[in-house]
């Protein structure tokens, strides 16, 4: 398998002019979606040699004006480099992209699509992104969208870009907006005797006027003790499975819920407080919604500031997912999250459900062939985003349709970046 | 009428019962134009469908005879999208205006294209839930309109545009094929199709469906009115706001003449003799806004404003926000004509931006009110002039194209919300090279190789 390093867009588009079928990597922060579907002879499935180009040089600031709310940076930057510029600046980029201690690059965050917990609040990466330039299947560098945080001239390709996987284009640079940071943080911990009465208080709160920064959903006690949360060490226990370990008193089939409030230091703790008395059932002040019926086991609002920022960056890490398993986002609404929680859990996977219960992250410990199956027949796709190398991103139903098969013959017309198995190829397509 | 549509028309009128097709130019009268009223264009026929299957019947007798279509909800677009083709076929959309499903505990809302944009937020209320963009027009526009122009609102600051709260779609590809784009979720997995569909004007076909997210009614309110001696110092203050790390829902500024519309069309109450008013308003949970609030009123009294209006109810809020809202109509009442401009600067060139703007309208002896969304750098000139004196429009449309020229200048953008349509045709290659403009096209050919849909809106190349 060839790799070609890219010094800058120039050989980028050299590149696409002169290798029949390439797969850009930023680097591979996530190596199941950076080097799927490629054999271990270099080829693809039809057998046309696979050319890896790693656009790790495309790295580095381009443009920062705070004033302006939005930079511009090389598509390897690692997401990292920019949560820190921005931080300097109190600033942030809303969506919570995950996977930055691990080196994850701008370029990679949009190609997956990729948002964390924080994505609750404003949006995911699709609301943020306000420009990118890419080289298309033609080798022709295009300016997709622009600088300015408004924009509705000509057709939206920045967005198109999102959760593309490369399969649409060679991202070379990204314009994103970003938002003033939240002052300080914190978190209310409820813990619930079943998923389901967890459920029925997210969707309360969903409801409700709080704004909150976070809505996550765990399935088993995070184990809630004075002053600080633990959870169990996944990687280092065999055989458990972590987040539905039994504490005293505690019921294993509960589940945790985690709302995360920001803003002024000083109105904090008031504000935690009126969530937990809204979830026990207590004052409705800043609530919509009627009390939950069956009030948590636990509330805590306990944890040091700094303590907060710690756990949801784990959080942003997925390290609760063991070693060697895989990891897959699937979009869920909250209505479905119940079902599918007791045919995962039955298998063994491990589940989070993020964002107000409209992500379910899934770490599976099995055969992918039998999450696919679920998956179909609840009619649901998911993305593999971490875990042994593989032969597709996708399981699950497939996004697209005749929709995504022209728009992807219009910009990929000579299949250069179709490695069978991300979609359609082109020339199954119309016209 | 050509043979070929004619012909075709007997076609078309076994799929409607004749009150529901229209071939007159009597009846077909009202759909010439839309809201850029300069433009007028009578179409082969209009048909009036109540079914989606009608209108994917009519999509598919469009494509079969090679008839370009042009979809339209209320026609309130300002730049000519919805401006019928020639021989072609408007498909007026107003009649499915249903709203699907209304789903509180999923917080989502399944309309029809013809459902007007206000109504899904009355739908939603007695669930304590709305639906967020508001365009000035939302009492009558629609929301297939909205997601082909990805419209906005002076609340989009913080949540975004039309783009960003839909969250699936039913899509009829102008070839009549159906096809379903997103889900339920406000997470997905693959391209964004929904992101890529709404704004491309009418040129991938029509949204026969779409699945909206609604948000929680705010708990609270808190609005702020400044009033300036200087354009320039309001434009000071919306960078001090921003600087400040406050996150508003709504900025907006008003310029003396725009002011003095709203005094003349609603009775705004507005302070008269101000050079400039900024409105920012914050909403959310009571606790947190009542804090940043605070911040606000003092981070605007050190703005220099010469005086401070803040909303202490529901009624008072609704005062500061009447003249705003009517600030466009109002414009009417003092002058026969105007043309309402839409452009984009990074807000940091706001006051460069204005400055630009007074100077031009000195050079072309054209009045200019402006009222802008002061948060996000989109900028609403409004351009008097009297379309009875000769060479009035063209004058005005001269100066149109120049602040649009500027506003690329300045590194922002053609529109910021009203779309390319006919109007911008010609200022897309200042904002896009060859390569860009090429790529659209091929995209667009890829969808529609007939370029029956919407044809001659948008892209350049379109035209022929
Ligand atoms: C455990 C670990 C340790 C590491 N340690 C180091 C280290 O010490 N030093 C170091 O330099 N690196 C290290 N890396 C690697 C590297 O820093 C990151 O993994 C990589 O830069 C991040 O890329 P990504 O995760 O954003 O996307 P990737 O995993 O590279 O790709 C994700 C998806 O996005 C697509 N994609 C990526 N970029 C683009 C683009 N520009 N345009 C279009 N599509 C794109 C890919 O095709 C793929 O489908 C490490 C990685 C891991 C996992
Ligand atoms: C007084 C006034 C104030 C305004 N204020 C604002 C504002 O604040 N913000 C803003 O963004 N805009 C504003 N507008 C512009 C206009 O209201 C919007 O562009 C609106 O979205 C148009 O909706 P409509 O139903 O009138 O669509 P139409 O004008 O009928 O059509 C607009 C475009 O949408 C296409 N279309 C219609 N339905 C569909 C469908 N189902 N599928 C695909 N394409 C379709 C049409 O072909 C056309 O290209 C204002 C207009 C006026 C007159």
């Amino acid at each position: 398998m060839t790799r070609v390093p890219i010094r800058d867009v120039q050989d980028v588009q050299e590149a696409v002019q002169t290798h029949p079928r390439l797969l850009s990597v930023g680097g591979g922060s996530k190596p199941a979606l950076s080097s799927p579907l490629i054999s271990p002879s270099g080829s693809s499935p039809d057998d046309t040699p696979v050319t890896l180009l790693d656009v790790s040089a495309l790295r580095g600031v381009v443009e920062y004006d705070p004033g302006e709310f939005t930079f511009t940076a090389g598509a390897a930057t690692p997401v990292a480099e920019i949560s820190a510029m921005l931080a300097e600046r109190n600033q942030y980029l809303p969506f919570d992209p995950p996977f930055a201690a691990r080196g994850a690059t701008l370029g990679g965050t949009v190609a997956t699509g990729l948002a964390g917990s924080m994505q609750y609040r404003f949006g995911g990466v699709r609301d943020f992104l306000i420009g990118a330039r890419f080289v298309d299947g033609r080798g022709q560098l295009i300016r997709g969208g622009g600088k300015v945080v408004k924009n509705a001239a000509g057709f939206d390709l920045p967005r198109l870009m999102v959760g593309s996987l490369g399969r649409l284009g060679i991202l070379t640079e990204v314009t994103f907006k970003v938002f003033p940071a939240p002052a300080a943080t914190a978190t209310v911990y409820a813990e619930f005797p079943s998923l389901e009465l967890a459920l029925e208080a997210l969707i309360r709160l969903t409801r409700s006027r709080f704004d909150l920064e976070a809505l996550d959903l765990v399935p088993g006690s995070l184990m809630i003790s004075e002053g600080s949360i633990s959870e169990e060490e996944p990687r280092t226990q065999e055989g458990s499975v972590p987040g539905e370990s039994r504490t005293e008193g505690r019921p294993a089939s509960g589940a945790t819920l985690l709302a995360r409030i920001g803003g002024v230091a000083d109105g904090l703790p008031a504000r935690q407080r009126q969530v937990a008395e809204f979830l026990t059932g207590g004052n409705q002040s800043g609530a919509s919604a009627p009390p939950v019926s069956v009030s948590p086991v636990l509330v805590s609002t306990s944890g040091t500031p700094d303590h907060d920022v710690t756990h949801w960056a784990a959080m942003a890490e997925m390290n609760w997912c063991p070693e060697g398993w895989s990891l897959y986002r699937v979009p869920v609404t909250p209505a479905r999250v119940a079902a599918l929680d007791r045919s995962w859990s039955a298998e063994g996977a491990i589940r989070r459900y993020t964002s107000g219960a409209q992500t379910a992250w899934v770490a599976w410990p099995g055969e992918e062939s039998q999450l696919n199956r679920l998956l179909r027949a609840a009619g649901l796709g998911a993305l593999r985003v971490d875990g042994p190398p593989s032969r597709q991103p996708w399981i699950g139903t497939i996004p697209g349709g005749p929709f995504l098969e022209r728009i992807t013959s219009a910009l990929d017309p000579d299949n250069r970046f179709d490695l069978p198995g991300i979609w359609p190829r082109a020339d199954v397509s119309h016209g | 009428m050509t043979r070929a549509l004619s012909s075709s028309l007997s076609g078309l009128r076994q799929l409607f019962p004749p009150d529901r097709i229209l071939t007159t130019p009597a009846r077909m009268a009202v759909y010439g134009s839309d809201a850029l009223a300069a433009l007028n264009q009578l179409p082969g026929a209009v048909v009036i469908p109540e079914t989606a299957t009608e209108v994917v019947e009519t999509v598919r007798f469009c494509h079969r005879n090679g008839i370009p279509f042009v979809a339209r909800g209320s026609g309130t677009s300002l730049s000519g999208g919805s401006l019928p083709v020639a021989e072609g076929v408007v498909i007026a959309l107003n009649r499915l205006n249903h709203i699907l499903r209304l789903d509180p505990d999923e917080r989502i809302a399944v309309v029809e294209p013809g459902v007007v944009n206000l109504a899904v937020s009355r739908a939603a209320e007695p669930f304590g839930l709305y639906y967020a963009p508001d365009p000035s027009s939302q009492a009558v526009c629609t929301i297939g309109g909205n997601v082909a122009f990805n419209s906005g609102g002076a609340h989009c600051l913080k949540y975004g545009m039309t783009g960003n709260h839909v969250l699936g779609m039913e899509l009829l590809l102008p070839d009549g094929t159906v096809t379903e784009v997103g889900g339920d979720s406000r997470d997905s997995v693959g391209p964004d199709l929904n992101g890529f569909f709404v704004g491309s004007e009418g040129l991938f076909g029509i949204a026969l469906k779409t699945t909206l997210r609604l948000l929680p009614i705010p708990a609270l309110y808190r609005t702020i009115l400044g009033a300036y001696d200087s354009l320039e110092a309001a434009g000071d203050a919306v960078t001090a706001v921003i600087a400040s790390g406050l996150l508003p829902g709504a900025m907006e500024i008003m310029d003396r003449l725009a002011i003095k519309a709203a005094e003349v069309g609603a009775r705004a109450g507005y302070p008269l003799n101000a050079a400039a008013l900024l409105i920012v308003e914050l909403e959310g949970e009571a606790r947190t806004v009542e804090a940043d609030f605070t911040r606000l009123v003092e981070v605007i009294r050190t703005s220099g404003a010469r005086e401070i209006r803040v909303a202490n109810n529901a009624d008072e809020r609704a005062r500061i926000w009447k003249g705003r809202k009517s600030a466009f109509s109002a414009v009417g009442r003092l002058s026969p004509d105007y043309i309402v401009q839409d452009g984009v600067v990074p807000r940091g060139r706001l006051g460069e931006a204005l400055v630009g703007i007074e100077r031009l309208s000195r050079i072309h002896g054209l009045e200019v009110a402006n009222v802008f969304h002061a948060g996000d750098g989109n900028l609403h000139p409004l351009i008097l002039y009297d379309g009875r004196v000769p060479g009035g429009l063209e004058r005005a449309e001269e100066l149109a194209g120049e602040i649009i020229a500027l506003c690329v200048e300045l590194g922002g953008s053609i529109t910021g919300e009203h779309g390319v349509g006919i109007e911008k045709l010609a200022h897309m290659p200042k904002m896009f090279g060859p390569a860009e403009l090429a790529c659209m096209e091929q995209l667009r050919a890829a969808v529609d190789p007939e370029r029956i849909a919407n044809r001659g809106k948008m892209l350049p190349g379109g035209l022929s």
